[in-house]
C-alpha cells in the first residue's frame, strides 16, 4: 500500500485550506491514478476495516465451509469413501439428480417465455407480473411445500381424483419435482430478462426484415445473445433444485430408499447419530456450491454482472 | 406543404402497433378463449406455468384456510404455541438482519472500496451460504457450535450455549442472510460517485461527516431492502434452523417448524392457518421491499 501515506497527506491537507489546497489535491489525485479513489482515511482505519471484514466472513461462512471437510475426512479416507457405497447414499445421489434433471429443464423453458413475453414490452401490470415471478423467492420453502400437500395430497383437492386414477404425487416423485420446481422458478427468468432488455431487438427485427421465421430467430439470434445469462441462472437454478430441503421435505415423507434426495439423507442419517454419512453426503454437496461459486465467478467476469 | 396538419401524418398504414382487440361481445369462456389463441407462444407457455405451478398452490392454501371460519383461525393464530413461534421466528430473523446489515455494510465497503490480498477470494466466499444446501448449514454450524466445536468449545467456559438453542436458530439465520445484505448494498455503493465524496472532504468535511452526510443517505434504500431481504429469507428459513435447533415450543421452535410439525401429525388446519400467516407476512415484507427499491431508484 505505498500510496496509503500519500493519501493520508491529502486527507490533512484537505482540513482548513482553501481553494490552492483543494487544486493540489486534484493533482495529486490525477498524479496517483486510479488507487487515488481510495479513502483518504487513515490507514489504520482501512485495515480495521478490512480485517473486521474478513473476521465476520470467516467466523460466519468460511469457517462452517472448511468444517464440512475437516468432519468428513476426521475418520480417514477409507471410512469417508465407505460412505458412498451405502445403498440409501446411492438412491438418494440418483432421486437428487433425476429431481433436478425434471425441474431444471422445465423452469429453464418457463424462465426463457416468460422473459421474451415481457422483454421490451410496455403494458399495464408488467411490474406486477415481474414480481409474481420472483414471488415463490419471498415463500418460504415449507409453505411452498404445505401448498402442495393440500391440492394433492389424500385429503386434498386432487386426492381423490389421483387416488381413483391410482396416482401418486405426495410421498412420491411427482411432489418432489414440484416442489422443487416451485422453490427454484424465478431463478432462468431473473436472468435472462434483464439481459434480453439489453440486447435489445434491433438484431432480430434484421433477421425477421431477412426472412428469418420467429423460432429460427430465436436459435440464431435471441439465445446465442442471452447464452451467458441463460447458463447463469441455470447453475444457480441447478444448485437451489439439488440442494432444496424444506420444501422438498414436506412432500416427500422422507422414506429411505424411496423418496429421499440428498438434502434429506444428510438430515436423516444426523438424527440417526450416523454423522459420518451425514458428512459424506454433505461433502459431496458441499462440492457442488463450490463448482457453483466457482462457475458463477467465471461467468461474472465474462458477463460483468453481480448480484445473488 | 409546410402546412400539414397532424393528423394526416398519422395514417394507419403507418402505426406500429397492431389493430386494437375489439371488446368482447361473447360470452365470458369464448373471450378467455379468443384472448388465449390471440397469445403468443411466451404469453401462453408463462400463464400455463404460473397458474399450474404458482397460483394453483397459493390458491388452495387460501381456500382451505378461508373455509376453516374467522373464530378457529383467530384461535389457532393466536394460541399460545404460535405466539411463541412468531415471537421467536421475527425477533431472531429481526437480530440476525440487523447484525448483517451492520456487517454486511462493512464487508461491502471493504470489498468496493480498498484493494487488498485475498479480496477476490473473500468476494466470491459471500455467496457461499447461498450456494450451499442449508441442510448442510445446518449440520456443520451445529458441529462448529456443538460443546465439542470450534467456537462451541471456545463459548462453553463462557456459560453460552449456541446448538439446540434459540442462538443457533440466530447463527443459522445470520449464515444464510448475509449475501442477500452484502449482495445489495455492494453495486450501489459500486455505482456511487467517488467524486460527490472527494469534494465533500476536500472542503473540508471530516470523514465522518462525510460518511454519514455524503455517503449514508444514498445508501440507505438498499441497506434497508438487503436488510429486508434478508430478513424475509431468515423468516422462512426451515433446514438450517431445525437441524441446529432443539425444536421446542415455547423455547427455540420456529414457525416453519411448526407447519411442519402440524403436517406431520396430520392437523391440516392448524398447518393452514400458522402457514397462511407467514405467507401473509412474506408478501408485506415483499411490498415493504418494493417500496424501498422505488425509493432508491430515486437517486440514481
Amino acid at each position: 500500500m505505498t500510496n496509503s501515506t500519500e493519501t493520508n497527506s491529502t486527507g490533512t491537507h484537505s482540513n482548513g485550506t482553501g481553494s490552492v489546497g483543494n487544486q493540489r489535491i486534484v493533482d495529486e489525485a490525477a498524479q496517483s491514478g486510479p488507487r487515488s479513489h481510495s479513502n483518504p482515511g487513515r490507514p489504520w482505519r482501512k485495515w480495521l476495516l478490512i480485517g473486521f471484514a474478513i473476521f465476520y466472513v470467516m467466523i460466519v461462512v468460511l469457517l462452517p465451509a472448511l468444517n464440512v471437510f475437516v468432519q468428513a475426512f476426521s475418520g480417514g479416507v477409507p471410512v469417508f469413501l465407505s460412505a458412498f457405497t451405502s445403498r440409501p447414499f446411492l438412491h438418494a445421489v440418483r432421486l437428487t439428480l433425476i429431481t433436478a434433471a425434471i425441474a431444471v429443464p422445465l423452469n429453464t423453458i418457463f424462465g426463457l417465455a416468460a422473459a421474451l413475453a415481457i422483454a421490451h414490452k410496455n403494458f399495464p401490470g408488467r411490474t406486477l407480473l415481474v414480481s409474481i415471478i420472483d414471488l415463490p423467492f419471498s415463500i418460504s420453502p415449507v409453505v411452498a411445500g404445505l401448498m402442495l400437500v393440500l391440492l394433492y395430497g389424500n385429503r386434498g383437492w386432487f386426492g381423490p381424483l389421483l387416488e381413483a386414477h391410482n396416482l401418486k404425487v405426495i410421498f412420491a416423485l411427482p411432489g418432489m419435482v414440484m416442489a422443487t420446481i416451485f422453490v427454484t422458478m424465478p431463478f432462468i427468468a431473473r436472468e435472462v430478462l434483464p439481459a434480453l432488455e439489453e440486447h435489445g431487438t434491433d438484431q432480430e427485427e434484421a433477421a425477421h426484415t431477412l426472412g428469418a421465421s420467429h423460432w429460427q430467430t430465436f436459435w440464431r439470434v435471441t439465445l446465442p445473445s442471452i447464452r451467458w445469462s441463460l447458463l447463469y441462472g441455470l447453475i444457480l437454478c441447478n444448485a437451489r433444485a439439488m440442494g432444496e430441503f424444506g420444501a422438498v421435505a414436506v412432500v416427500s415423507g422422507n422414506i429411505i430408499g424411496k423418496t429421499q434426495t440428498l438434502p434429506l439423507y444428510v438430515e436423516e442419517t444426523y438424527v440417526q447419530y450416523d454423522t459420518q454419512s451425514a458428512y459424506a453426503a454433505s461433502v459431496l454437496l458441499a462440492c457442488l456450491a463450490v463448482v457453483t461459486l466457482i462457475l458463477k465467478q467465471l461467468l461474472e467476469r465474462t458477463t460483468a454482472h453481480h448480484h445473488v | 406543404m409546410t402546412d400539414i396538419p397532424a393528423s394526416a401524418l398519422r395514417q394507419p398504414n403507418f402505426s406500429p402497433l397492431p389493430p386494437p382487440i375489439l371488446p368482447p361481445t361473447y360470452t365470458a369462456s369464448q373471450t378467455i378463449w379468443q384472448r388465449l389463441s390471440n397469445l403468443s407462444w411466451p404469453w401462453r407457455i408463462t400463464w400455463l406455468y404460473l397458474s399450474f405451478f404458482l397460483f394453483l398452490p397459493i390458491v388452495a392454501l387460501v381456500l382451505k384456510a378461508s373455509s376453516l371460519g374467522p373464530l378457529e383461525i383467530w384461535k389457532i393464530a393466536t394460541a399460545p404455541v404460535a405466539l411463541s413461534t412468531y415471537n421467536v421466528t421475527f425477533l431472531t430473523a429481526l437480530v440476525a438482519s440487523a447484525l448483517n446489515g451492520f456487517a454486511g455494510l462493512i464487508v461491502a465497503w471493504v470489498l468496493v472500496r480498498y484493494e487488498f490480498p485475498g479480496k477476490k477470494f473473500l468476494d466470491a466466499v459471500i455467496d457461499f451460504p447461498f450456494a450451499l444446501p442449508t441442510a448442510v448449514a445446518g449440520l456443520t454450524l451445529s458441529t462448529i457450535y456443538s460443546d465439542e466445536g470450534w467456537i462451541g468449545s471456545l463459548l462453553k467456559p463462557l456459560g453460552i450455549e449456541v446448538s439446540f438453542t434459540r442462538l443457533g436458530v440466530l447463527v443459522a439465520m445470520i449464515y444464510i442472510s448475509l449475501p442477500f445484505v452484502v449482495r445489495t448494498i455492494q453495486p450501489v455503493l459500486q455505482e456511487m460517485e467517488k467524486e460527490i465524496e472527494e469534494a465533500a472532504w476536500s472542503m473540508g468535511a471530516s470523514e465522518w461527516t462525510t460518511f454519514c452526510r455524503v455517503i449514508f443517505p444514498p445508501l440507505t434504500p438498499a441497506l434497508l431492502t438487503g436488510v429486508a431481504m434478508g430478513f424475509s429469507r431468515s423468516v422462512g428459513e426451515y433446514g438450517s434452523v431445525v437441524i441446529i435447533a432443539g425444536n421446542i415450543p415455547f423455547k427455540d421452535l420456529i414457525a416453519p417448524v411448526l407447519v411442519f410439525q402440524r403436517l406431520e401429525q396430520f392437523d391440516y388446519a392448524g398447518a393452514t392457518v400458522i402457514g397462511s400467516v407467514l405467507l401473509l407476512i412474506s408478501l408485506s415484507i415483499l411490498i415493504v421491499i418494493n417500496l424501498l427499491q422505488s425509493l432508491g431508484r430515486r437517486y440514481d
